[in-house]
């Protein structure tokens, strides 16, 4: 029982990461129509940024975050408008493909750079972890759990509360009918593809203190991150918020009971069982035929 | 009018090979087409007719099989479609063509008809693997049925062309030439006349009369009005999702419900334009 | 034009052992070889059919592991007290296993997997070659995990008059691979051009304008999918027999990126794209390794991918082609003087 609890504890703390993760990359693929291959890496860079920041320059933690999260937002936005903004026209495969080299370059640059080694980045909370009763939390999970809540939040916010969220929303319903509105879509592509990648950025940023950083640790991030939007529903931030957590609880439940060596394979299961059950996906949209 | 055709309408010739009953259907809230009734009997030329919007291309999506209605069937020569995919209603005899993307841009007119091909020249792996003697007869018999189809719509000439640099009309034949290709018994034809100028609409008239002569049923969308008049041997108009009226090109011309649902309420007392014969 | 490329590459390849005694360039041949036979059988599907399958190293790597597995022999047991014990036998089992059981992979998924489309079909092909990769690093008893299968023997090929031959030399390698690429190509060669080919293209092009015409989707894709991950299986096969160890890493994402950059550079849904495209970026390693690290080489070779997407979407043979075409004026040219209309193609 005490076990139990301490899994969902574990699973709370990784389904807000995973829900940043999902929701950048449900935001690119819903408004967009773009598979980011590119999100692991973008991940990753969020975990080197914060290295940079916090190890390299020496900033404090709570400075170098906002600057890793910054940084992930502005090559988003580069990525977009020298890759994507010129295949507008193309279909979705190129632009995968497009993704899946830069994806590529920016993995094996990292390395390239960075060499193999995982790099650690200090935190400066307390290593004692804070006990409740039978469970135990550290402090920098409990801040990585706030922090992740708080950029759900404030990302929710932007999408239904302002005019940039009210034009991506327009854009997402149907991109000719938002530009006939006059919405400036090629502006909002290149922000949502910014602020996915913001999203990724900060997801590394987080885990990458609790964990250490590598070149790599995008890999396995990027499928998570297709589990999420698979389980969520294109372009729906709840859903992928949802979808963060449930997957957190099936690996940790999964791994805690039937198999650590199988806990990554949770995700793929998930999107392979899901689109087995309902083919078209859980929120999927008729096409038009003739 | 077809002297071929002189029955009146009330006791058409034939018996039925299509039969749409009450068929209804809804997307989401929105109702597409509600209640819709009526046959098509063997050896007819009937025209589905109606404004931008009345339904007229969901009702082809149903009786092909790419919609299922939400309520109702469609019976093509007594059998019922509502379990039935689009590949197995084209085997059954009943073909269509398509009204935007008609044809594989990227192919030959020849290879386009060589894909509508498709259910003749089946032989065994292996001779698809080697080039065995069945497997050759078998390809070359295809090869000339396709000329022989190309022949018949007047594309021969064009025959070495990639579909998608041909003109709009004669998109539209190498469309009606792979629905041919299918050896239909009965052919659904989307606005087959749209991008077509006088002379080949008149040319396209000829051809879906030889085509009907030869025991195959039609029905079609148009928005041609003169072609549908002078084609048709009884027109089914919809409004709304709904059927508003059904009988021969002359009644339908009177009828003020079509006029009302063409032209405004206002207009249904007009009297109408009398329909070119070329 | 082309159409001469595949005979031409026969009849030099088959001569470049001649006067080629470089060990290591041999092996990079046949390296290259094998990849190109997966590349072959990537382009059935993603170029042919126009599915875009992310998933194709799982059938390379399954293959591999059936005909090491059969060679080698296991001893498993699994839930309720059952026990799989086998002796190990010949390779050449091995191949013919590795090839069915690949093919009926290819079938079970082919049959799940078109039921969605376009980025879900992606995703989904993507999830499978993951899971089996985890399958093959967790279940220790059958695949030794990262401690990878040793000792794998050669393939054994029965020769008339010679008996039983083991292949243990890299030039007997590079012929098998030579000839094993030459039969895939004249399958796909074979099948693209007839009925079945038309039916394939006419998917890809319209879906439901093949569907209306009598075309069964699922059984074409499914029957492409199969002989598509029947010819990996073999590729992986090869592999296993040549290399003698293999782990899970044949099941990297970074070979099914490997193989489709070969069919995308080569040009996807032509037949002498993959040979084109793969013998470049088989080859490609050995000219750059000199110069540079691996991980610098990933980068050119992502910069390559993504310029060849910006410069030449449709890959280099298909460019080479309308190169020929504007330098020698065919006939068919005056047909590209009237007004395209394609854009009733959405």
């Amino acid at each position: 029982m005490d076990q139990l609890l301490q899994h969902i504890l574990n699973a709370l703390v990784l389904g807000g990461t995973y829900a940043l993760l999902g929701i950048g990359l449900t935001l690119i693929f819903g408004i967009m129509n773009v598979v980011n291959f590119t999100h692991g890496a973008l991940y990753t860079f969020g975990g080197y940024a914060m290295y940079l920041a916090a190890v390299a320059l020496g900033l404090n933690f709570f400075v170098a975050l906002p600057v890793a999260v910054v940084a992930g937002l502005l090559l988003g936005a580069f990525i977009e408008f020298t890759l994507l903004r010129p295949l507008r026209r193309s279909d979705i495969d190129t632009t995968m493909l497009v993704m899946i080299g830069a994806g590529i370059i920016m993995q094996s640059g990292t390395l390239w750079i960075f060499g193999g080694v995982a790099k650690a980045v200090p935190t400066p909370f307390p290593a004692q972890p804070l006990v409740i009763g039978p469970v135990s939390l550290s402090y920098v999970n409990l801040f990585v759990l706030g922090s992740a809540i708080a950029l759900i939040a404030i990302t929710y916010f932007t999408i239904n509360g302002t005019r940039l969220g009210r034009a991506m929303r327009a854009t997402f319903q149907d991109h000719d009918t938002a530009a006939l509105m006059g919405v400036n879509v090629s502006l909002i592509y290149t922000a949502t593809f910014a602020i996915g990648s913001a999203l990724a950025a900060a997801a590394g940023a987080l885990l990458g203190p609790v964990y250490v950083v590598t070149p790599q640790m995008g890999e396995l991030a990027a499928v998570k991150a297709f589990a999420i939007v698979i389980l969520g529903g294109l372009g729906s931030i709840s859903g992928a918020t949802i979808g963060g957590f449930i997957l957190a609880f099936a690996e940790e439940l999964g791994a805690g009971y039937i198999s650590s060596g199988y806990r990554d394979a949770m995700g793929f299961l998930i999107i392979i069982a899901v689109l087995l059950v309902k083919p078209t996906g859980l929120f999927a949209r008729a096409e038009r035929i003739g | 009018m077809s002297t071929h055709m002189s029955t009146p309408m009330s006791q058409p010739a034939g018996t039925a090979i299509l039969t749409v009953e009450h068929v209804g259907m809804r997307f989401g809230g929105l109702t597409a087409i509600a209640d819709l009734h009526f046959d098509v009997h063997e050896g007819e030329i009937v025209s589905l007719i109606g404004p931008n919007g009345a339904g007229k291309t969901t009702a082809f999506n149903i009786m092909t099989g790419f919609l299922k209605p939400t309520q109702g069937r469609v019976l093509f020569r007594g059998q019922d479609l509502s379990q039935t995919r689009p590949n197995e209603i084209a085997r059954l005899g009943l073909a269509r063509t398509f009204q935007r993307t008609s044809v594989f841009a990227d192919d030959t007119v020849r290879d386009n008809v060589l894909i509508g091909l498709h259910r003749h020249g089946d032989v065994a792996l292996l001779d698809r693997l080697f080039p065995t003697p069945r497997g050759r007869r078998a390809e070359a018999a295809v090869r000339e049925r396709a000329d022989a189809i190309l022949d018949l719509v007047g594309l021969a000439t064009r025959a070495g062309e990639k579909a998608g640099s041909l003109s709009y009309g004669e998109q539209r034949l190498v469309g009606f030439a792979l629905a041919l290709a299918v050896e239909p018994k009965m052919l659904l034809l989307d606005e087959p006349v749209s991008g077509m100028n006088a002379s080949e609409t008149q040319g396209f008239v000829r051809l879906i009369r030889k085509v009907r002569d030869e025991g195959v049923t039609i029905l079609l969308v148009e928005h041609d009005m003169p072609m549908v008049m002078e084609v048709s041997d009884r027109i089914v108009c919809l409004n709304y999702g709904r059927l508003i009226a059904e009988g021969p090109p002359a009644a339908i011309r009177s009828d003020p419900k079509v006029i009302e649902a063409y032209l405004g309420k206002s207009a249904a007392k007009l009297e109408h334009k009398e329909p070119v014969h070329a | 034009m082309t159409r001469f490329i595949a005979p031409l590459f026969l009849v030099v390849f088959a001569l470049v052992p001649l006067g080629l005694k470089d060990p290591y360039l041999l092996n990079a041949l046949i390296i290259t070889g094998i990849l190109t036979i997966c590349a072959m059988s990537l382009n059935l599907l993603l170029g042919f059919t126009g599915q875009l399958s992310l998933g194709h190293v799982a059938f390379f790597g399954i293959g591999a592991y059936v005909s090491a597995l059969t060679a080698l022999g296991f001893d498993v047991s699994l839930p309720f007290g059952l026990r799989i014990t086998h002796e190990g036998g010949a390779p050449l089992v091995g191949f013919v296993l590795a090839v069915a059981l690949t093919g009926l992979c290819g079938y079970l998924i082919g049959r799940l997997s078109f039921r969605v489309r376009g980025a879900y079909f992606v995703i989904v092909t993507i999830s499978f070659a993951e899971v089996v990769r985890l399958v093959a690093l967790n279940w220790v008893e059958l695949t030794q995990g990262p401690l990878a299968l040793t000792a794998i023997p050669n393939m054994v090929l029965p020769v008339p008059g010679l008996g039983d031959v083991a292949l243990r030399s890299k030039m007997q390698n590079y012929y098998l691979v030579l000839a094993v690429a030459a039969v895939s190509y004249l399958v796909i060669a074979r099948l693209v051009a007839s009925r079945f080919g038309r039916a394939m293209r006419g998917l890809k092009e319209n879906e439901s304008l093949a569907l209306s015409l009598g075309i069964n989707a699922t059984r074409t894709l499914t029957v492409a999918a199969t002989l598509s991950a029947a010819m990996a299986g073999a590729a992986g096969s090869l592999y296993a027999h040549y290399i003698r160890i293999i782990d899970p890493d044949v099941f990297l994402f970074s070979y099914t990126v490997t193989m489709v950059i070969m069919v995308v550079s080569g040009g996807k849904g032509t037949l002498a794209g993959p040979l084109v495209g793969g013998i470049l970026f088989g080859l490609l390693p050995v000219a750059l390794r000199p110069v540079m690290a691996p991980e610098a080489q990933w980068i050119v070779y992502g910069a390559i991918l993504i310029a060849i997407l910006f410069l030449m979407p449709r890959g280099i043979v298909p460019a080479l082609e309308s190169l020929a075409l504007r330098l020698r004026p065919a006939p068919e040219a005056k047909s590209a003087a009237k007004p395209a209309e394609a854009g009733a193609n959405p």
